[in-house]
C-alpha cells in the first residue's frame, strides 16, 4: 500500500497545479457518504415488536448451541440484536461479572473466585443446565493403534510434569512416534472440567500443547496431524466425524465410547457433564432478555441435540424455566447439599 | 594510451552486457514470482468462492448452515466502521498535518512529536487492539461498540494519514504561500485558499488508502470483543457489530469445507469493496486536479 501510495504521490508532485475549487467539491464527496449511510437501516419489524440488545460470550462448547437458538430467535424477533462471543468460559466469566455481558455460556460451574467478583460487582445470577455434553478424546483418523485409552493413561499424559513424550510411553506395543497433544485454553470451561476429573484438580496440566479457545482451531489441528491427541466437546466431534477418529474411555468397567446414548444414560463417565448458561438476574429484567431465555429453554431441548448435543429431559427444561421465572440466584450445581443428587432432583 | 582505454571497454563489452541480461531476466523472474502467486491465490479465491456470491449471500445473516449463511451483517459493519474511522480521521489527521508543517515551529517539542508519530505509523496493530481495548471499551466504557472500534481504527491509521498529509503539504510550492502573503493574505487565508486545495488530492488519496488498509484489519477488532454470532446489521454508533475479516476468520476457522467456500466468497467481497475504495481513490485524484 505504501508503494503505491509513493508512486501516487510522486506523479502528484509533478502534476501540481494550483486548484481553488477543490474545496468545493468536498461536497459532493460528503453527499456521496450521506448517500451510503442511509441504506444501512433496516426497518423489518416482527414478532412482539421488541428491541435491543443481547450479549452473550463463553465457552467454544455451549457456542454451537446458542448461535443456532440466536439465529431461530431472530427469526421471531428480528428488531433484537443478538450477540454471541467465544472468549472461553473463564474468559466470559470475567466479562459477565463485570457486566459486560447479559449471558454467559458456561461448559462448567461458576468459581468461588468470579462468584466473588461477581458479588463485589453486585450481579447476581441464574443458572440454567441447557444440555449434556460428553468431553470426547480424539487423534486423527489415520491412526490404527489407538483402541481405547484409561482414565490412568489419560492421566500420565496431561498430569502436570507428564513424562509421556511418544505414544510407546503409553504402551509399550505402540510406536515410538511423538505424541502432539492438542487442549483447549486455560479460559476455556472443557480444560477445568477434563483436568478437574482426569488430573484431579482444576487446571492442573502439562503446559507443553498446543491450545485454543475455540474448538474449531483444534479440530482443525487433529484432522491435520496423524499423531495428534486432543479432547473437547462431543458436539465438535459429531459434526466432523469424518475427519477424526474417537477414543473409547475406559474407567474401569470397561471402553466405552461418547455417544448421545453414553452420554445421556451416564455411561460415558466420568467425562460426561451437564453445559450451562448463566443469566445475569439485572440483565433479565429487560423484556428482550426474558425472551430470549424463555425462547432458549423452550427449544434447546430439539436444537441441542440437531447439533450434537444431548438435550436433558423434558422435566428439566420445566424447572429451569420455573428456576428462571422464580430468579432463583446461585449455584445449586456447585452447593455441596445436593451432591450425589441427580440432575431433575437437583432443581427442584 | 587513451586508445588503450577504449579497447579495454572494448573488450569488457560482451561480459558486461551479460551481466546485464542476466540482471534484467532476474528482475523479470521477481515480478512474474510476486504476481504469479498473486494470480494464483485470485484464482484459488475465486475458483472456490465465486459460485457462493449471489445476492442471497449479500442480503442475509450469518446461519450455522452454510448454504442460508450471508455476510449481511458483515459487511454493513465494515461500512459503518469506515464511515466512523474517516470522520474522527479526517479533521485530526488533516489539522495535525497542517499544524506541524504550517503552524509548527523547529523546536524539541514539535520533534518530539514528528519523531513519535512516524514510529507509531509502525505499531503492529494488536497493539492498538490492546489500547482501544482498555481506553475504549473499558476507559470511557464505550463497550464492543461501532465507535469503540472505529475509534480504534483511528488511531491505527492516524499516523499514517498525518505523514502522508504532510508529504502532501509540503510539495506545495513555497510560492504559492508567498504570492498569497504578498498581497495580504492571513496565515489562516492562505491555508485555506491556497495550501489546503492544491495539497487535497494528495491527502484524500492518502486518506482512501489508509482506509483501505484499516478494512482489511482483523487483529485489533478481535483484541476489542471479536463477536463471533451477529445477525443484524449496526443502527448507530452504540451497536455491537461484526466485520468482514472477522466473519472471514470465523468461517475459515471452522472445520467444514462449505465454511472454507464461505470464506473465500467473503474474501471476494471483500476484494471488491478494497478495489473499489482503490478506485475512488483514483478518481479523486483525477477529478481534483
Amino acid at each position: 500500500m505504501q508503494i503505491m501510495f509513493l508512486v501516487l504521490m510522486k506523479e502528484r508532485k509533478e502534476e501540481m497545479k494550483q486548484n481553488q475549487g477543490a474545496l468545493s467539491k468536498l461536497g459532493s464527496l460528503a453527499i456521496l457518504m450521506g448517500v451510503l449511510f442511509s441504506g444501512c437501516g433496516t426497518n423489518e419489524v416482527g414478532g412482539d415488536g421488541l428491541s435491543g440488545a443481547v450479549k452473550v460470550d463463553g465457552s467454544s462448547t455451549v457456542f454451537p448451541i446458542t448461535e443456532a437458538i440466536a439465529e431461530e430467535f431472530g427469526k421471531s424477533e428480528p428488531r433484537v440484536r443478538v450477540t454471541v462471543g467465544v472468549s472461553g468460559t473463564g474468559g466470559g466469566f470475567k466479562k459477565f461479572c463485570i457486566g459486560e455481558v447479559d449471558i454467559n455460556d458456561a461448559s462448567r460451574t461458576i468459581k468461588p473466585s468470579e462468584e466473588e467478583k461477581a458479588t463485589e460487582n453486585n450481579i447476581s445470577y441464574v443458572e440454567l443446565p441447557v444440555a449434556f455434553d460428553g468431553i470426547s478424546v480424539i487423534v486423527n483418523p489415520k491412526n490404527d493403534f489407538v483402541d481405547y485409552l484409561t482414565t490412568d493413561e489419560l492421566k500420565k499424559i496431561w498430569e502436570p510434569g507428564s513424562t509421556v513424550q511418544k505414544w510407546s510411553d503409553i504402551r509399550s506395543d505402540w510406536p515410538a512416534t511423538a505424541i502432539k497433544l492438542y487442549a483447549p485454553g486455560v479460559d476455556s470451561g472443557t480444560f477445568d472440567y477434563f483436568t478437574d476429573e482426569i488430573n484431579g484438580e482444576s487446571q492442573a496440566c502439562r503446559s507443553d500443547f498446543t491450545a485454543s479457545e475455540d474448538d474449531n482451531v483444534l479440530v482443525q489441528g487433529i484432522s491435520g496431524d496423524v499423531n495428534a491427541l486432543g479432547f473437547f466437546g462431543y458436539a465438535y466431534y459429531a459434526e466432523n466425524k469424518s475427519k477424526l477418529k474417537i477414543v473409547p474411555i475406559d474407567n474401569g468397567s470397561g471402553p466405552v465410547a461418547p455417544t448421545q446414548k453414553t452420554i445421556n444414560n451416564g455411561a460415558y463417565a466420568p467425562l460426561s457433564r451437564p453445559v450451562f448458561i448463566y443469566v445475569s438476574t439485572e440483565s433479565a429484567k429487560r423484556p428482550e432478555v426474558n425472551a430470549f431465555i424463555e425462547f432458549y429453554l423452550d427449544n434447546v431441548g430439539s436444537i441441542a441435540n440437531e447439533v450434537g448435543y444431548v438435550g436433558l429431559p423434558e422435566e428439566v427444561y420445566t424447572l429451569a424455566k420455573k428456576r428462571f421465572q422464580g430468579k432463583v440466584t446461585g449455584s445449586a450445581f456447585n452447593d455441596p447439599k445436593n451432591a450425589g443428587l441427580d440432575i431433575t432432583e437437583l432443581l427442584k | 594510451m587513451n586508445f588503450q582505454k577504449i579497447g579495454q571497454v572494448d573488450s569488457n563489452l560482451p561480459t558486461r552486457r551479460f551481466k546485464e541480461s542476466i540482471f534484467r531476466r532476474l528482475c523479470q523472474l521477481m515480478v512474474f514470482l510476486a504476481v504469479g502467486v498473486l494470480v494464483l491465490l485470485l484464482y484459488h479465491v475465486t475458483h472456490t468462492g465465486i459460485k457462493w456470491v449471489d445476492s442471497d449471500f449479500l442480503n442475509s445473516f450469518p446461519s450455522r448452515f452454510p448454504e442460508k449463511a450471508g455476510i449481511k451483517s458483515a459487511l454493513w459493519g465494515s461500512v459503518w466502521l469506515m464511515g466512523f474511522t474517516a470522520l474522527f480521521t479526517v479533521p485530526l489527521g488533516i489539522a495535525t498535518a497542517l499544524y506541524l508543517e504550517e503552524y509548527g515551529k523547529k523546536n524539541w517539542f514539535n520533534t518530539f512529536i514528528e519523531v513519535n508519530i512516524a514510529n507509531l505509523a509502525g505499531v503492529p496493530s494488536i497493539v492498538y487492539g490492546l489500547l482501544g481495548m482498555v481506553l475504549f471499551v473499558r476507559g470511557i466504557g464505550l463497550g464492543r461498540s461501532v465507535l469503540a472500534g472505529s475509534l480504534t481504527m483511528t488511531l491505527l491509521i492516524l499516523p499514517v494519514v498525518i505523514v502522508v498529509s504532510r508529504e502532501a503539504i509540503r510539495a506545495v510550492p513555497q510560492g504559492i504561500r508567498n504570492s498569497s502573503f504578498a498581497v495580504g493574505a492571513t496565515k489562516w487565508q492562505t491555508v485555506w485558499h491556497h495550501v489546503l486545495p492544491v495539497s487535497l488530492p494528495g491527502i484524500l488519496t492518502g486518506l482512501i488508502l489508509a482506509l483501505s488498509r484499516a478494512i482489511g484489519e482483523t487483529a485489533p477488532l478481535i483484541m476489542i470483543g471479536a463477536l463471533t454470532y451477529v445477525a443484524f446489521v449496526p443502527e448507530g454508533p452504540m451497536d455491537g457489530f461484526t466485520a468482514l475479516p472477522i466473519q472471514i476468520f470465523n468461517w475459515a476457522s471452522r472445520p467444514q469445507s462449505d465454511f472454507h467456500s464461505l470464506a473465500a466468497a467473503g474474501i471476494l467481497v471483500l476484494l471488491t469493496v478494497l478495489l473499489l475504495m482503490n478506485g475512488v481513490a483514483i478518481w479523486i485524484r483525477q477529478r481534483f486536479q
